[in-house]
């Protein structure tokens, strides 16, 4: 038996030995750079569009004369909004970007000033639900738009790997947005009992599928997250005539 | 025989000290065993707190390796040969000896929370599964208090003034989720356990040894109730209109 001089049970950060700092990094570099990207590319406001492809960031396309700006600040806010209330991504930013806490067991800010959600700004994450609403009625325009896709603008059907990036990326962009835990709640989450009555045992089939997608939520977030930067990439890319839409027929 | 090396902290509320004891490794030994062969070879004073070594009584929770554990969960093949292995107390309780935390402030938040309340002409107790799958969940907790160490709004902002904490958020949420229940805790939830102190971090889902999913099927749930009740206006609206079915 050996002595080592330390007084406290517990000093410094953290005595975790592993690497808990590698998750906080790589979730914070990523979001930085898709952040970074979107934005660039809701401000551009030209390269949007090319043919019957139309970038999820501009859709739906809201033209106005009253407005002269990018046509995709009008609607990015509510992507914006569903994903910066989002129950998972909060989770990521407050662990990456407010050190609240670094990670489980780590010390990132410490004494009593913290009030967590419950004043203004934060307080405002309540409102989760109401960006959901909003951001189902995007996704619908979103499946709208893949569809559209496959059709070229002189009304031939015209199926291409890009219109299959379209529809892929709705496929994960609806697995996120019908995987939300606001949504869990209000399909059936907020009933006590789920056996009585019809209405009641149709909720909790639909609770029961949205709780499988809403355990891979965080997957469905990031997948959705990259293939929506990406269809956007593909996009422009196109408009730009850096590549082809590679048409099947 | 690969002997570990343990850096145990032996001290009391004045103060204290990591003193590193050497214990031989057997196959399938848990941190628990290790602790105990230093109590019977080298520290017989070695004050630590523990029951069933079955994961089962939730009195053996300690810090190892900085991560909040139960010490009979903790195999002692998880670490390499070389690995220092570092036992603490639970950080975000008052140390009584050693390994033993005084945590008696949870007993307290619990005696807060209001219990089953069934309507008082209840008489048909026929329960589905599927009404009670949820609630079973939650009664799994052994009361560790593993997800109260951990989480932050405890150990770093030291806000038990204020926030309930994880563990009495799965009781209330069990309470609430029954389908048998009356009682309405939305307002004690929301104005004096805090649960809005709570950032659904998920650490406490990370460490919990009932694998309980705290902040997922708990917490956020509880959330969304608590929504429901003073910042959904539009749908307190709406369900007035149409009549609720809870
Ligand atoms: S999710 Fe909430 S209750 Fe659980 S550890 Fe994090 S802040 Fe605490
Ligand atoms: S919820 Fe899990 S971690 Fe918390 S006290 Fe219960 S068993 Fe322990
Ligand atoms: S919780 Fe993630 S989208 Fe609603
Ligand atoms: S001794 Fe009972 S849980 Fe570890």
């Amino acid at each position: 038996m050996t002595n080592t001089v330390d007084t406290k049970a517990h000093t410094g950060r953290t005595s975790r030995t592993d690497n808990w700092w590698l998750s906080p990094l790589l979730v914070g570099v990523g979001f930085a750079l898709f952040i970074a990207y979107a934005t660039v590319r809701a401000f551009e406001n030209n390269y949007f569009e090319i043919g019957q492809f139309l970038s999820p960031f501009y859709s739906p396309k809201l033209i106005f004369d009253w407005w002269h700006f990018s046509p995709a600040i009008l609607i990015l806010w509510i992507p914006a909004g569903f994903r910066a209330t989002c129950y998972y991504y909060r989770k990521a930013y407050y662990r990456a970007y407010f050190q609240t806490p670094t990670a489980c067991s780590v010390v990132g800010t410490s004494g009593k000033g913290y009030s967590g959600e419950t004043k203004f700004p934060l307080i405002l994450q309540n409102a989760h639900r109401y960006f959901f609403y909003c951001a189902a009625i995007v996704l619908f325009i979103l499946w709208y738009d893949a569809i559209v896709a496959f059709i070229s603008p002189q009304g031939q059907f015209a199926p291409s790997v890009l219109g299959l990036v379209m529809v892929l990326n709705c496929i994960l962009l609806s697995g996120y947005t019908f995987g939300c835990h606001a949504g869990r709640h209000l399909c059936g989450g907020a009933l006590n009992c789920f056996s009585q009555t019809e209405q009641q045992k149709v909720r909790f089939r639909i609770w029961h599928f949205v709780t499988k997608l809403n355990e891979h939520h965080m997957g469905w977030a990031w997948a959705s997250l990259f293939s929506v930067g990406l269809t956007d990439l593909y996009v422009t890319m196109v408009a730009r005539g850096l590549a082809t839409p590679i048409f099947f027929l | 025989m690969r002997k570990a090396k343990l850096n145990v902290y032996r001290g009391d509320k004045n103060g204290g000290e990591f003193k590193q004891y050497e214990v031989p490794v057997e196959e399938g030994m848990v941190v628990l065993d290790a602790i105990h062969y230093i109590q019977a070879h080298d520290a017989p004073d070695l004050a630590v707190r523990w029951n069933c070594k079955a994961a089962k009584c939730g009195s053996c929770s300690a810090e190892v390796n900085g991560m909040p554990s139960l010490m009979c969960k903790t195999r002692m093949d998880r670490f390499g040969d070389d690995e220092e292995i570092k036992v603490q107390p639970l950080k975000t309780f008052p140390i009584i000896k050693d390994l033993v935390t005084d945590v008696s402030w949870n007993y307290e938040v619990n005696k807060k929370i209001k219990g089953f309340s069934p309507a008082p002409d209840e008489k048909e107790w026929v329960i589905h599964q599927e009404d009670i799958d949820r609630v079973q969940e939650f009664r799994k907790c052994i009361e560790c208090f593993l997800c109260q160490d951990v989480c932050h709004v405890l150990r770093d902002h030291d806000r038990k003034d204020a926030f309930m904490g994880p563990r009495f958020l799965v009781r209330t949420a069990g309470l609430d989720m029954h389908p048998k229940d009356t009682a309405n805790r939305m307002k004690y939830l929301k104005d004096e356990g805090h649960i809005g102190m709570c950032n659904i971090t998920k650490c406490c889902t990370e460490v919990c040894p009932e694998d309980i999913h705290i902040t997922d099927n708990a917490i956020i749930p509880l959330k969304e109730r608590v929504v429901d009740e003073f910042y959904d206006p539009i749908g307190k609206f709406i369900k007035k209109v149409l009549g609720s079915n809870k």
